[in-house]
Parts: C-alpha cells; sequence; structure tokens
C-alpha cells in the first residue's frame, strides 16, 4: 500500500529507489510501467498522462526489467532479446534484418553476445540478468525500470551490472529508476533517490543529501557511517550494528 | 518445418483410408466412371473410412494445438487440454446423456456429443469465472489449482451418474471414456468444426503473444501485450477447441501433452512455428494412432486412448526425466 508517493525522474537522471522488503518499491516501478492503476494520483511520461499511451505506444517509451525472468520454454538469449522488438513490429510482422541487429547489438552491449544461440536456461544467473537487460534495450525505450536488478547476484556480477548501467546512461542517456536494497549499489550508481518505508516517502533528493545516517537508522533500524571512500572517492555505506 | 508438417499430414490422409481389413484402392474409389452404388472401394473409402481419418485429423489437430496454448498460458510445460476440466465437463455431458437422453434428438441429431459439448462450455464457463479473477490478479497457480478442483469434482459427479445407472449404460459411458474414432457419418463432424473454426480464429491471434506471456504476465505486459485479453482469447479458444474435441471423439489423453512437446524439440520454442506445426503434427499423430487401433488387433478393435497412452506415456516420461536437470 502506497500514499502520498511523489517521485519525478529528469531525463537522464538514474533515480534510485531504496527500502527494505515490503515497503513498496516494486509495486511503485509497477505503477510507473503501467501494469498496476493507482487508486488516486498520476503517472506522466514528459507530462502526459500514462494512460493516453496505447500499450505498444507506452512499451516503445518504457522498458522494465524484473527481479527474475524465468523461461516456460527452451528459448536461446537471442529469442529473449528479440522479444524486446515486439511493441515495435505490426501484428503478424516476423523481426527482420534491422530487428536482428538491434538485438545483437543489445546482446554486445551487456556483453552477452556469445551466448546467442544458447538456451536461456543454461546461462548463469549474472549471464541471464544480462539477457533481461539486453531484451529491455531492444526495446530500444528512453525510459528503464529495473527491479532490484543486482539481487542474488555474485559480487562480481554485482559490479559489471552497474558499471553496464552507468556505461549505457552515458552512451544513451537513458532515464533510469533502479530498486533496490543495497545500500552501496545505490550509491554508485544512483544521483538522485527515493527513500519508501511502509509505503511513504521519507526522503527525496540527491544522493549525498539524502543518503544519511539518521535515514539508514529509519529505514533499517541499523546505526551505519557514511563516508567518502579514499580510494574509489564513492560514497561508502558502513553497517555499525544494529540501532538500539 | 512447418511445409513437412503439413507434407506429411496429407501423406496420412491418403494411406490412412487404406488401411482395413478389405483392401481398397484409391484409383477405383475416385474412377468417376462407375456411379457410387456400385463402386465398392468408393463406398468403403467415403462412408466407412474418411469420416474416420477426417475425424483423428480434426481432434488430433485441436488438442494438440490446445496443449500448446495451455502450456504457454499457465507456463507450465506439463499442462494438458484436460487440465482445467474442459475434458471432464465434457465427459459429464455425455454421462447425462447417455443415462438420461434418447439417443437421437427429434431432429435426427445424436445426443450424446451435444450433450458432452454443452458440458464442455459449462466447464468453460467456470474456467472463464476463474479467469475475471485472475484478470483482477489471481496467480495461474490458483487458476491451475482451481482447474484441478474442477476436475476432481467432476469426476466424482460422473462415478455418481454411473453408480446409478444401469449395466449397459454404464458398459456405453465406460467405453465412451475410452475414447473413440469411430464417429459413424460426417455428421457430427459438421457439428464439431463449428467451435473447432472459432477456436482456429483465436489461434490465429495468438502465436508472437504465447511466446511473450510463457516469460511472465509483468514481462509481457511491459513490451506491450494485452496481458487481460490475450489471456482470455487463449483460454476460450483452448477450451473451445477441446471441448469439441471430446465432444466428437471421447477423452483421448496424453496426446495435448505430449504432442507439443516432440514439435518443440523438432523446431524448437518459438510459438509462431509450434502452434500451428502442433496442430498439423497432431493430426497426423491421431490418424497414425488410430490405424494401430484398428489393425494392430484386427480384427479386434483398441480404443484409441490406449494407443496414445501406450507411446504417449513412455515418451512423457522421458521428457519428465529430461526436465529433472
Amino acid at each position: 500500500m502506497l500514499e502520498n508517493v511523489f517521485v519525478a525522474a529528469k531525463r537522464g537522471a538514474i533515480v534510485g529507489l531504496l527500502g527494505p522488503n515490503g515497503s513498496g518499491k516494486t509495486t511503485l516501478l509497477r505503477l510507473m510501467s503501467g501494469t498496476l492503476t493507482p487508486d488516486s494520483g498520476a503517472i506522466t511520461v514528459d507530462g502526459r498522462p500514462i494512460g493516453a499511451f496505447s500499450r505498444l505506444d507506452l512499451a516503445r517509451r518504457i522498458a522494465m526489467v524484473p527481479q527474475e525472468t524465468h523461461a516456460t520454454f527452451d528459448f536461446t538469449a537471442l529469442e529473449i532479446v528479440l522479444m524486446g522488438r515486439y511493441p515495435h513490429l505490426g501484428a503478424f510482422e516476423l523481426e527482420g534484418a534491422d530487428d536482428l541487429s538491434i538485438a545483437r547489438d543489445a546482446l554486445a552491449a551487456t556483453g552477452t553476445a556469445a551466448f546467442e544461440s544458447r538456451p536461456f536456461f543454461t546461462l548463469s544467473g549474472g549471464e541471464k540478468q544480462r539477457v533481461v537487460i539486453a531484451s529491455a534495450l531492444a526495446q530500444a525505450s528512453d525510459i528503464l525500470l529495473l527491479d532490484e536488478p543486482t539481487a542474488s547476484l555474485d559480487l562480481g556480477f554485482q559490479l559489471e551490472i552497474v558499471d553496464l548501467l552507468l556505461r549505457l546512461n552515458r552512451n544513451r542517456r537513458t532515464t533510469m529508476v533502479v530498486s533496490t536494497h543495497d545500500l552501496n549499489l545505490t550509491a554508485s550508481l544512483c544521483s538522485e533517490l527515493t527513500l519508501l518505508f511502509g509505503g511513504r516517502v521519507i526522503a527525496s533528493g540527491p544522493t549525498e543529501r539524502v543518503l544519511t545516517p539518521e535515514n539508514i537508522r529509519a529505514l533499517y533500524h541499523v546505526d551505519a557511517e557514511v563516508s567518502r571512500h579514499p580510494l574509489t572517492r564513492q560514497l561508502t555505506v558502513t553497517p555499525l550494528g544494529r540501532a538500539q | 518445418m512447418t511445409g513437412a508438417f503439413g507434407a506429411l499430414l496429407i501423406l496420412m490422409c491418403l494411406l490412412a483410408p487404406l488401411a482395413g481389413s478389405t483392401t481398397i484402392s484409391l484409383v477405383r474409389a475416385f474412377d468417376r466412371s462407375l456411379p457410387f452404388a456400385d463402386n465398392v472401394d468408393a463406398q468403403i473409402l467415403f462412408i466407412a473410412r474418411l469420416p474416420r481419418v477426417l475425424a483423428a485429423a480434426l481432434v488430433g489437430a485441436s488438442l494438440a494445438a490446445a496443449g500448446v496454448t495451455f502450456q504457454a498460458l499457465l507456463r507450465n510445460p506439463l499442462a494438458a487440454p484436460e487440465t482445467l476440466g474442459v475434458s471432464m465437463g465434457a465427459s459429464v455431458g455425455a454421462m447425462i446423456a447417455i443415462t438420461a437422453m434418447p439417443p437421437r434428438l427429434v431432429g435426427g441429431m445424436s445426443t450424446v456429443p451435444l450433450a458432452a459439448f454443452a458440458g464442455s462450455v459449462a466447464a468453460l464457463g467456470v474456467v472463464y469465472l476463474l479467469s475475471i479473477a485472475r484478470s483482477r490478479g489471481m496467480s495461474t497457480t490458483v487458476l491451475l489449482l482451481g482447474g484441478v478442483v474442477l476436475t476432481t469434482f467432476l469426476g466424482a459427479v460422473i462415478s455418481f451418474v454411473q453408480y446409478l445407472s444401469d449395466y449397459t449404460q454404464t458398459a456405453r459411458m465406460v467405453r465412451w471414456l475410452m475414447g473413440s474414432l469411430d464417429v459413424g457419418s460426417y455428421e457430427p463432424i459438421g457439428l464439431a468444426l463449428i467451435p473447432m473454426a472459432i477456436a482456429a480464429g483465436g489461434y490465429a491471434t495468438l502465436p508472437r503473444t504465447l511466446d511473450l506471456l510463457s516469460l511472465g504476465a509483468e514481462s509481457a505486459a511491459s513490451r506491450g501485450v494485452d496481458v487481460v485479453r490475450s489471456e482470455r482469447i487463449a483460454l476460450v479458444s483452448a477450451s473451445l477447441s477441446t471441448g469439441a474435441a471430446v465432444s466428437l471423439a471421447g477423452p483421448i489423453g496424453f496426446l495435448g501433452i505430449v504432442v507439443p512437446h516432440m514439435v518443440r524439440l523438432l523446431v524448437g520454442a518459438d510459438h509462431r512455428v509450434v502452434l500451428p506445426g502442433a496442430a498439423l503434427f497432431g493430426a497426423s499423430f491421431l490418424i497414425g494412432c488410430d490405424v494401430i487401433a484398428r489393425r494392430a488387433f484386427a480384427p479386434l478393435e483398441l480404443p484409441v486412448g490406449i494407443v496414445t497412452a501406450i507411446i504417449g506415456g513412455p515418451f512423457f516420461l522421458w521428457l519428465v526425466l529430461r526436465r529433472a536437470r
């Protein structure tokens, strides 16, 4: 249940939705992608209400990477990525050479070109996630929503995904909204944060201003230190222990 | 590859009518110089054999297409046309017709297929209500469970009806439940074609959508699929074609699960190839099973459901073990 939530993402920004499990991050992302309709209030894209877009139009503007993707059947990685071209094709139109090259570019951008012909289910968690991101890229949208993109990934893959998203944001100016409960991921990736707790926004704004020990205590009941790391120059959160 | 399936079907349609206790020749059957009343080959072909081959083709295609669709819709490779209870609904209709109705209506139409179809539509109604709950957020797991509960409940109803019937009626029921392509004439085929044609219209809109739906409702929606509408079309089309098939030939098991997987092994997962391919291959498969059923222990005729079970069962087991990687 979300209440009184206001989130805005400027073009080209990477906005983080940070909060504990159950705080409403996934619900908020689903509202943003149009999968859910709010009881009150409005979602707008470039000032236009989301309901004014046709389903396919909306899919061309917004792509979503869910937390987990499970392929029931033995689709190859390329087939999964080609499904991202659906909003660009007519009802009975088959993918053409253009679509194929867009799909291959997307695989290359996510470092998964080598898996093109491999069945999706044989890939590792990190590889699967990168292929799903490639599928979202193939949608050629200027907005990307990601639901906990690094949850359940090994540390190495977590860093890879962060690098990938930063690169994409730099090269393609994609607006991104990333939901996560990983504090350091947030710090390294997002320029702005919205903190959610129990369905309400408790703080929002630039990351340096919002990611404070007080806010972390409010969200996680944990004492933490937030400092700039001497080597990475990035904001780093060090948990100190449970709050009393 | 779809072309290969089509060619196989044509071949089966040409060869299957030749199998039988009396040897006939297609050349003689199509000899226009003989009047039909004198042409024994033509009579055997058109009256005795062809209706059976046609029924097998339509039932095989319907069940295979329904199987593909249910597997994608329910995101479960072990789903079957029987899963949601439509097949049981048809069986209940048939049981009631055998117990309580005269064999033919005033117009001359036989009651069992009609009652069976009515039963399948009633079951479809229940499943449809479940789908409305689904569009309000119910998960496919609950839809599946609803189907299982409906199937079990209807199974109990069938047992009850059998319990109340006399021995002759019970024997007829047991025979009907084994499945048979011995439709007798073209009339039941013609009737079954109506819901099958409607279902085909629905199927025509589905293939790419099934690909996307099989990744998950959220994934499909974020790519622009109208999930509620597509799931409804898939549900109704698959249920209509199952209902029509079971009304015509009784419940024939395994085909609906096994043929989609056979086809996927050959052509991959893309439903734009799998759906038409499964329909064509399902038709050939059932024609073949029916020839085996008719001839293997001639003059004794096996119920075709036994043949599909003997072929389908071990294959299904292999599939399950293969998936348990």
